[in-house]
């Protein structure tokens, strides 16, 4: 073979070589403008309907941020992972999901208590934000001693607090309160249980009674909760379920026994659509509190427009798009994005991948002003909030929904604690026990 | 006097729940009684049954067209697990036949949720769950129309059942089965055929429990779970008898109920879940064969 030839040919392998090399390192380059999320989601079992709407919505509006381009042209890529909600499937899936090659979880949202309670201890080592959009542990919302976990959409202790004001409001005020019987039926689960304190609080203060009753899971049967409710005449139901059966049977029990839909109250994970389109006519007059009010707004529309629209939408019906699981989901997904926003910003990442401790001070820099929600297309969807060091938990404002059939009808404005720095006394109590049980120096937060 | 029309009210309540879970352990019932097999996947069968017949519905097919479509395709679910699961397993142990069914029971809630989502639909029977008013005025018990209904369906399932174990010869072929399949087989019953006819009429009763639960708490995957319900029902009243489901579903419904408004508050409520299991741990220590099931003497 002539020396030329040799000579082209190696020059040919070694363009050939190097272009391998570029193209291989590309990947790289490509990579690093990549934030991965792992999302763990439920979409079979009892609470399905809970997990396919709530994962559906932060897909779609993961998919709709990088439809326009990304983060600051960071695309956004995610792993699923199934739990089934059970905790331990959860804690299982965290640790899956935990790397994925070469990245690093940097958010975890369960949508569940009992997941969140699992995990909980894992953030801090592992440094990755627990974001417990509306659910979970309370006294989380104290930042000195869990600087790794929030509630942006607020935590349960405040949410009940505000069930009862909004209840204090239709009965005519607070005085009105004295000598009423309320009673607290809930899933015998840690989650139903996390708001006694908080009403047992409130009760004291304000002269009612409660009488606490618990459904053990699944909730298919509540004949006997309801007849002891009868026997108590209560005046109002707070009602605090979980999982679409559970929440139907609840209407349809009380409709049984003639209980008044319109005196029961339903926390925001037990009251959606789906809950209410199950138990039929028995349903109409039931309120349910709200984090994410349903509806198409701006952001809904465009997210309509531009993933469906494009046959990328997550959801197996589309006609869930606009409802309460579904617009909690983008709500929690919104703040994701917006923390990646800040910690790109704070750490002068722009346009790069950021990682766990980077990612929480983006969360914890999270400043959802009304201008904000504006800009968002979500004003009117999510209450403003802002967090700080301290302060964990982000809107502690609910608006309350009346359910008229076929739809949700919004029947007051954003409704909160009517002593919201009672609330805060007691998570930081409740923070400090827990800081002291488990030898934890909370961060001083200025 | 307020306190015992209370106490006769959570009393009525409990019969009725009972009479419920009673429609749900009958399919057990019938398989156990035939084939000695626990099918596990009962739960699951009632949870696809409805689901089932609620998407025929939502597809356009009218209530009176739906039902029957669903009764052929739970008959035609019935043949395939007996051909497909069954039959293979002639001869193996008791526990592997359980597992088979448990097996069985993720494979048809998977199937059940890609085929017709995940998406809690509404049953409407057109029969409201609601007080009877004549009742509520005339003795202030409120008693819902859909349990004395349901109540009404059990009663006749059971008579229906028991007269085609005891009047028909397919019922005697399906106890001769159930009692020595080698024997039967030996004297020309034809074991594939009792299985399957039982297991396709184990589905059609799945149908029914369904529809029935479906009306009261919408058609939706924790159906799977009314199976957990009818265990302690099948531990009493014995896994063999078609009319001691109805018996143990009474005492279950009544138990639970009592034990939940009456001693319930002093453990903190939310005791009706383990109360009938508590009762049954009791039957199997006194009675283990439960209140009618067969007695069963082994030589050893």
């Amino acid at each position: 073979m002539p020396i030329d030839k040799i000579a082209r040919r190696t020059l040919a392998g070694l363009a050939a070589l190097s272009a391998c090399v570029a193209i291989s390192a590309m990947p790289t380059a490509a990579l690093a403008d990549e934030q991965y999320f792992g999302i763990p989601s439920n979409r079979v079992g009892p609470y399905a309907a809970m997990g396919t709407g709530y994962y559906g919505g932060i897909i779609d509006y993961l998919n709709y941020v990088n439809l326009k381009g990304g983060v600051n042209g960071v695309k956004l890529t995610w792993t699923e992972c199934e739990t089934e909600y059970n905790a331990a499937r959860t804690v299982e899936c965290y640790q899956r999901l935990l790397h994925n090659g070469d990245k690093k979880l940097v958010v975890f949202d369960t949508l569940g208590t009992p997941g969140a309670y699992a995990v909980i201890n894992r953030m801090a080592p592992d440094q990755v934000v627990l974001a417990q959009y509306g659910y979970g542990r309370t006294d989380a919302a104290d930042g000195a001693v869990w600087p790794w976990v929030f509630n942006a959409a607020g935590q349960y202790w405040a949410q009940s607090t505000a069930h009862l004001n909004f209840i204090a409001q239709k009965e005519g005020g607070i005085e009105k309160m004295k000598g009423k019987t309320l009673v607290h039926l809930h899933i015998d689960t840690a989650y139903g249980r996390e708001p006694i304190p908080a009403m047992r609080e409130v009760a004291k203060q304000w002269g009612f009674k409660l009488v606490e009753i618990a459904v053990p899971p699944p909730g298919l049967e509540q004949q006997s909760q309801w007849l002891q409710i009868r026997r108590e005449k209560a005046d109002w139901v707070t009602f605090w379920g979980a999982g679409s059966g559970m929440n139907s049977t609840a209407i349809t029990t009380a409709a049984r026994i003639g209980f008044p839909r319109d005196k029961m109250l339903y926390v925001t994970f037990g009251g959606a659509e789906e809950d209410m389109i199950p138990a039929g006519d028995a349903a109409k007059g039931t309120f349910v509190a709200a984090n994410a009010v349903p509806g198409k707004w701006p952001l809904i529309q465009d997210i309509e427009k531009v993933v469906y629209g494009g046959g990328n939408g997550n959801l197996q019906n589309p006609q869930r798009i606009g409802t309460a699981y579904y617009n909690r989901g983008v709500g929690a997904a919104v703040m994701w994005v917006e923390a990646l926003k800040n910690a790109q910003k704070i750490h002068g990442k722009v346009g790069k991948e950021v990682h766990g401790a980077e990612f929480r001070d983006g969360y914890e820099a999270l400043d959802i002003t009304p201008e904000k929600l504006k800009e968002l297309g979500i004003d009117g969807m999510l209450a403003p909030f802002k967090l700080s060091c301290a302060k964990h938990d982000g809107a502690e404002h609910w608006r309350m929904m009346q359910w008229n059939g076929s739809k949700f009808d919004i029947v007051s404005d954003w409704v909160g604690p009517n002593d919201p720095k009672f609330i805060r006394t007691m998570i930081e109590d409740s923070a400090a026990k827990y800081a002291a049980e488990n030898k934890i120096t909370p961060r001083t937060c200025p | 006097m307020e306190d015992f029309r209370f106490f006769i009210e959570v009393l009525v309540g409990g019969l009725l729940s009972g009479l419920m879970y009673s429609l749900v352990a009958l399919g057990f019932v019938l398989i156990y009684k035939a084939s000695g097999v626990f099918n596990f996947a009962q739960g699951s069968m009632v949870f696809l049954a409805v689901l089932s017949f609620v998407g025929f519905m939502e597809l356009g097919l009218p209530f009176w067209a739906a039902l029957p479509v669903t009764i052929g395709m739970m008959v035609l679910v019935g043949m395939a697990t007996e051909r497909l699961v069954l039959r293979p397993l002639v001869g193996q142990s008791d526990t592997t036949l359980l597992m088979a069914t448990i097996g069985l029971a993720f494979i048809i809630e998977g199937v059940a949720q890609i085929a017709w989502g995940v998406d809690v639909r509404r049953l409407d029977l057109g029969i409201h769950d609601e007080p009877i008013m004549w009742l509520a005025d005339n003795f202030e018990i409120l008693i819902s129309q859909l349990d004395i209904a349901a109540g009404i369906v059990a009663g006749l399932m059971v008579v229906a059942l028991a007269l085609l174990f005891s009047r028909t010869k397919v019922g005697r072929g399906l106890r001769a089965v159930a009692d020595d399949p080698a024997a039967a087989l030996s004297i020309g019953i034809p074991l594939s055929h009792i299985w399957m006819l039982v297991w396709a009429t184990a589905g059609v009763v799945a149908l029914v429990a369904g529809m029935l639960w479906g009306a009261r708490s919408g058609v939706q995957f924790a159906l799977v779970l009314v199976a957990l319900k009818a265990l302690p029902v099948l531990i009493i009243g014995g896994f063999t008898s078609v009319p001691g489901v109805i018996v143990a579903g009474l005492i279950v419904g009544a138990t639970e109920k009592v034990a939940e408004v009456y001693i319930g508050p002093y453990f903190g409520g939310g005791i009706e879940g383990w109360a009938p299991y508590m009762l049954a741990v009791l039957f199997l220590l006194v009675r283990p064969e439960g209140l009618f099931g067969e007695k069963i003497i082994r030589r050893v």
